[in-house]
């Protein structure tokens, strides 16, 4: 195990990238101008092997961000023990940065889906989210951060807004919170309201992290767009817009670009990220 | 209300109706936005099965595979977020398909990438120095036993399985008829299998539970060849420590 007692304590203000082991030799010869690395969790939990070896090499290098996408925080259900240990053993070796989940739920009656799937807001999926939470920074010994979900429709019975009902999550658990903007992009588009007025809402205070990815787009049965987020093609226009229109309420956040389908060679990757690069040199200014 | 295992049951099963209560963002019936996570859930499930049975892919064609994985992940989703280690009894699945049994290999064929994944998974070990066994005398040396990396895999087949794995994942001569049996050794951090020569599996399968070397040498016919194993086994560190 690598001598933890040399980790990153935060992620820096800059663009990092999600990381994908084929641009394992890329990083390490030029990352520039990316200053830290994601995972995602359940990718490091096998119990030795290349995975595992190379997270060693880029912890020494780089601030590490933990993503979990199988938690399930969402869920009905208690949270997974076995895999709250897992995590709890991935963040006491790798001490990352930064640890974060999505509000969303997976696993349901021992089946995991391998989606984040969506929950209606009310208050007792707020109360259960909240307990969720509190169980996961307990345990982790650390804060974490939730992430906004993409959202391709709406339940009836809600009766908060995402923003209230993550502004609550906040005030409840101490939690910080991981914006991803693209995310905020499809949800407006699908379900019909201002991306800009949802940023405007959202607690800006709470970000730790701010996610960019590209999407795909359809059309729902009415021939409304439906946009899916897919994070497997370039950040549209519009999101860098939502993104320096965030920046200007919220000053410079450490930036991910994610990109898990169709991966592309470092060189465009390393261009996105110099994309993100120069939207916080404008928030500089 | 919806709850999550109306929301979660339709997802897996495309004949039931969407649940209630699912919306746009004016009101309407959410329609095909449900779609959208079935989808999602089925189509991340069959790329995990497609990446993880690489040979099972090249063997049926991805379109015949791409039935098979979805009949698959109805019947079996994943059971844990781990999802390195799904589809580990997609191999007794694909024995069990009637329109499969023409091709009688294909489980154990199967059962070659599932033990490639563990093995890639599996913790680091380092290997013995040669001069380990070297320095024992031939009594001591009949009565140790091995203990071995936790990446090494043995696989016994009445199927030419190692030989069919290669011809479709790398090319080559097509595969003769014999039973075969493979072994998955990772010397690093690659996983390779190798076919094993006659007696080496018999050989190998005493050792892995804990018979004695000499013993495990007694179970092999006369056509074995010690000293080729040992080579496979040194060179793919798969000797972790002797126990005399």
């Amino acid at each position: 195990m690598p001598d933890a007692s040399h980790a990153f304590p935060h992620l820096p203000n800059l663009p990092g990238v999600g990381y994908k082991p084929q641009h394992f030799s890329d990083i390490l010869s030029d990352a520039s101008p990316v200053g830290w690395l994601e995972v995602h969790a359940e990718n490091y939990m096998g119990d030795g092997g290349r995975p595992i070896a190379q997270l060693r090499v880029l912890a020494e290098r780089f601030p590490i961000s933990v993503h979990g996408v199988g938690l399930s925080i969402g869920g009905e259900g208690k949270l997974d023990p076995d895999h709250l240990a897992r995590l709890k053993h991935l963040c006491d070796w790798l001490n990352p940065a930064s640890f974060s989940e999505h509000l969303a739920w997976s696993t349901h009656d021992s089946h995991f889906l391998n989606d984040l799937l969506p929950l209606p807001y009310t208050s007792d999926t707020l109360a259960r989210v909240a307990d969720h939470i509190d169980e996961v920074q307990s345990t982790l010994g650390r804060q974490m951060l939730l992430e906004n979900p993409s959202s391709y429709l709406a339940f009836a019975e809600s009766t908060w807004s995402e923003t209230d009902f993550l502004t609550e999550i906040v005030r409840r658990t101490g939690c910080g919170l991981l914006l991803d903007v693209n995310n905020v992009f499809v949800s407006a588009t699908n379900l019909d309201y201002s991306p800009q007025g949802y940023i405007d809402a959202y607690p800006l205070d709470a970000v730790g992290e701010i996610h960019l990815g590209g999407h795909d787009e359809d059309e729902d049965d009415h021939g409304a767009p439906l946009l899916i987020d897919s994070h497997g093609r370039e950040v549209v226009d519009p999101v860098w817009a939502l993104l320096d229109h965030t920046l200007a309420k919220s000053g410079p956040k450490p930036l991910l670009v994610e990109w898990d389908t169709d991966v592309p060679e470092w060189s465009i990757l390393a261009d996105e990220a110099r994309r993100a690069a120069s939207a916080l040199t404008r928030v500089l200014a | 209300m919806t709850n999550q295992t109306a929301f979660h049951s339709g997802l897996l099963n495309p004949a039931l109706p969407i649940p209630e209560g699912l919306e746009d963002g004016r009101s309407q019936p959410a329609g095909r936005r449900y779609g959208v996570y079935r989808n999602n859930v089925t189509v991340s499930l069959r790329e995990a099965l497609a990446e993880g049975f690489p040979s099972l892919v090249g063997l049926i064609g991805r379109e015949n595979f791409d039935h098979v994985a979805r009949a698959y992940l109805r019947q079996s989703p994943p059971t844990s977020p781990l999802m390195m280690h799904y589809g580990a009894e997609l191999p007794e699945f694909v024995a069990s398909l009637e329109q499969l049994k023409h091709l009688p290999y294909l489980a154990d064929v199967g059962r070659i990438d599932v033990a490639m994944r563990r093995s890639y998974h599996a913790a680091d070990s380092s290997g013995i120095d040669v001069k380990e066994l070297q320095v024992l005398d031939e009594a001591t040396l009949l009565s140790t036993t091995f203990c071995f990396a936790p990446s090494m895999i043995l696989l016994r087949s009445p199927w030419p399985i190692g030989s069919i794995w290669h011809y479709t994942m790398r090319g080559g001569d097509k595969p003769s008829g014999t039973a075969q049996d493979v072994v998955i050794l990772r010397a690093e951090y690659d996983p390779e299998p190798f076919i094993l020569g006659p007696g080496a599996g018999d050989v190998l399968h005493a050792l892995q539970n804990g018979v004695a070397f000499g013993a495990a040498l007694e179970a092999s016919g006369d056509d074995f060849d010690l000293e080729p194993l040992l080579n496979l086994l040194m060179t793919n560190n798969a000797i972790s420590h002797l126990k005399h």
